[in-house]
């Protein structure tokens, strides 16, 4: 409590309050922008918090982490098109409510909702996030070698539509981890010296998200003009309010552990909150006709996932969705290893992020709720300029990496890359996964068998490394046998999808 | 990688829908995996305190990429067809325009190749108003405009603004 008070201390001097201002209006809006989602909006905006000290970075960069997530829910509930999968179930009752001339009040529900779940998730992170590290660092090399082949498998085959897409996403990562010349030998550098450090990864992820994004929007670029509907006042009524109060509650409970675990995400609980509010309503009615209470659910759920996800990131070092694998890159470029010695080694740092992330959280509702209108207007950007601009800044982020003109063309080659995932339907998740663990698993493996003098059966030394590979087990044949059952709720989480998107 | 992709899925003789471009995409798997396995075979033995050879991880990566190469021909063949990723201003009813693409990756290269030589605010400039212009902005002086305001306020932000160190290339001196 104590630090967490030096956190804010920290946090709430008046330079870093102005980056924190700074950061969540940034992050709103160029998350507000269409086709930007949350993770990519954390991507492009990375190069601007370099050169300012590592507690400012932090606190700037969770102010552009809380915008970037609001920002994705206003053009669901503006446009009915969801930046990532995560605000797709707030998409089916906001843009109807907007449509209703509610956009207001959607948009509301979910900023109070947001920052809810926010505060909670925070709360709940602080108070897990030492606990687990404590617990974390008795830990062996085994056990993580097993965490880590459980968030690949998990984000591979657990998520998604497709498990053979995915696999082939993540083991095209793991072949990009193994460029550069880690093991003493270079591998896949094709006696190129500048690939001897490997790729970095803000290259791969601004390529694969920004660059294929906007060459794949660029070859289907609608003609017509996306109809948008004005916003309003934000104001809700006690009707509103009354019958939001619980969604916010019931999404937060929802999202949160999934968020902590290492396969859950953000799509299985907004819609499991979805679903919840659908049935516990007394207007069961509204749903599909714009229900407050299913933005208010998801939307929560989203942001308590996304509060969530940041336990196994900073206690363990581990990246279960896009959005984290950008932080982690984005901590590592300050110098800092999330993982178990993170929190002893840097308390004061890790106390001002947890503190900023509050502060981030109160900020965005103060200036974005009554700026709701201002943000809306970005929606009217000519897109021929929208998609320039995005390439122009995500050539800056990769050329300011190490200023070469090798890695633009890197850039460009990977940026093909992730367009041609776009059209095959390959998960992006997986590859930018599989870089950043691929070579983690390879140094963990190493030191686990260097412990042992390369007895295999090390492996499996660790309770913790037997339990992981258990629930592996069950993940796999929970897998198989709902592939084979028809009318699973993934399969049903699809047809919404297309819905939205039809 | 953008000549493998056609957007129209063929129907074959048997009445299903072949989509014949993911061929393509397991052409692609099978070259990436065969490279990462002759680059495997290529190395030496690690030193005596690598119990994890340099090329295990390859010879496993390889192998898997060429079995997903397998996997995916096989998949396709009978009958699966890919999600193509919707979005906020993609429209997917309409066939895909590879062109636009061709254009952007042609602005794109030429970044690349003078970069170096006339420096971020010029270069930057070009990519805005080029990659406008291929998207279909038609007013020219303000795509201009645009384009050097943001090339320069980005070069003077960071230069200035986060004191890192851009080069100027040719303007090396007038910036």
């Amino acid at each position: 409590m104590e630090l967490l008070l030096d956190g804010f201390a920290t946090a709430l001097t008046p330079t870093n309050l102005l980056f924190a201002v700074i950061g969540v209006l940034l992050g709103t809006a160029v998350g507000v922008l269409p086709g930007i989602g949350p993770a990519m909006t954390v991507a492009l905006l990375l190069p601007v918090t370099y050169n300012v000290s590592p507690s400012s970075a932090l606190i700037m960069f969770a102010g552009i982490y809380y915008g970037g997530m609001y920002g994705g829910s206003t053009t669901s509930i503006l446009l009915n098109t969801p930046g990532e999968s995560s605000s797709v179930v707030t998409a089916l009752e906001g843009n109807k409510m907007a449509k209703k001339g509610r956009a207001a009040q959607a948009l509301a529900t979910a900023a109070i909702g947001s920052f809810i779940a926010g505060t909670i998730g925070t709360v709940l992170l602080v108070v897990l996030a030492p606990n687990i590290a404590d617990l974390v660092v008795t830990l062996g090399a085994p056990s993580y070698f097993a965490i880590m082949v459980l968030a690949l498998f998990a984000v591979t085959a657990v998520l998604g539509s497709s498990k053979l897409r995915g696999f082939v996403a993540l083991f095209l990562g793991l072949a990009i981890g193994l460029v550069g010349t880690s093991t003493g030998q270079a591998r896949m550098t094709f006696g190129e010296a500048k690939l001897a450090d490997g790729i970095d990864i803000v290259i791969v992820a601004v390529a694969i998200f920004a660059i294929g994004e906007a060459l794949w929007v660029a070859a289907h670029l609608r003609r017509k003009p996306l109809e948008i509907i004005p916003v309003g006042q934000p104001w809700m009524s006690r009707s509103d309010w009354r019958r939001s109060w619980m969604p916010w509650l019931r999404g937060t409970a929802y999202g949160f552990p999934f968020g902590a675990l290492p396969a859950g995400g953000a799509e299985v609980p907004t819609f499991l909150s979805y679903i919840t509010e659908r049935r516990l309503s007394k207007h069961p009615e509204e749903f599909g006709h714009g229900a407050i209470e299913g933005v208010a659910g998801p939307e929560a759920a989203n942001n308590a996932s996304a509060a969530g996800t940041l336990v196994p990131l900073l206690a363990i070092g581990l990246p279960t969705t896009a959005t984290a694998a950008v932080i982690l890159v984005a901590m590592q470029n300050y110098g800092l290893q999330p993982g178990p010695q993170f929190l002893d080694a840097n308390p004061e740092l890790v106390w001002a992020l947890l503190a900023s992330l509050f502060i981030a959280n109160t900020l965005l509702l103060l200036i974005n709720l009554p700026l709701a209108p201002v943000w809306a207007k970005l929606l009217q950007i000519p897109r021929p300029y929208l998609y320039a601009g995005i390439l122009f800044f995500a050539s800056l982020g990769a050329y300011s990496v190490n200023f070469d003109a090798f890695d633009l063309a890197l850039l460009g080659v990977l940026g093909l890359l992730g367009l041609a995932m776009r059209r095959f339907g390959l998960p992006v998740l997986p590859l930018v996964i599989g870089v950043i663990l691929g070579p983690l698993l390879e140094l963990q493996l190493t030191q686990a068998l260097a412990i042992s003098q390369g007895d295999v059966s090390t492996l499996w030394s660790e309770p913790v490394a037997v339990a992981v590979y258990i629930v592996m087990a069950l993940l796999l044949i929970g897998t198989i046998v709902a592939g084979r059952r028809t009318g699973t709720p993934s399969s049903e989480l699809e047809d919404e999808k297309q819905e939205v998107s039809a | 990688m953008t000549t493998d992709i056609t957007p129209e899925a063929r129907e074959s003789s048997r009445g299903k829908i072949v989509d014949t471009a993911q061929y393509g995409l397991a052409a692609f798997l099978l070259v990436v995996g065969v490279l990462v396995l002759v680059d495997a075979a290529g190395l030496k033995d690690g030193f005596a305190d690598q119990p994890v050879q340099p090329y295990t991880f390859g010879y496993v990566i390889g192998s898997v990429l060429v079995l997903l190469s397998v996997l995916l021909t096989v998949a396709t063949y009978r009958g699966d067809v890919a999600e193509a990723e919707g979005g906020e201003d993609v429209d997917l009813t309409q066939g895909s325009d590879w062109a636009t693409v061709a254009k952007l990756g042609a602005v794109f290269v030429v970044v690349v190749l003078t970069i170096s030589w006339l420096g971020w605010a010029i270069v930057g400039a070009f990519l805005f108003v080029g990659t406008a212009r291929v998207l279909g902005s038609r007013r020219l002086i303000l795509d201009i405009a645009i384009g050097t305001a943001l090339g320069l306020l980005t070069w003077y932000g960071f230069y200035v603004g986060l004191g890192i160190p851009i080069p100027a290339g040719v303007l090396d001196g007038v910036l």
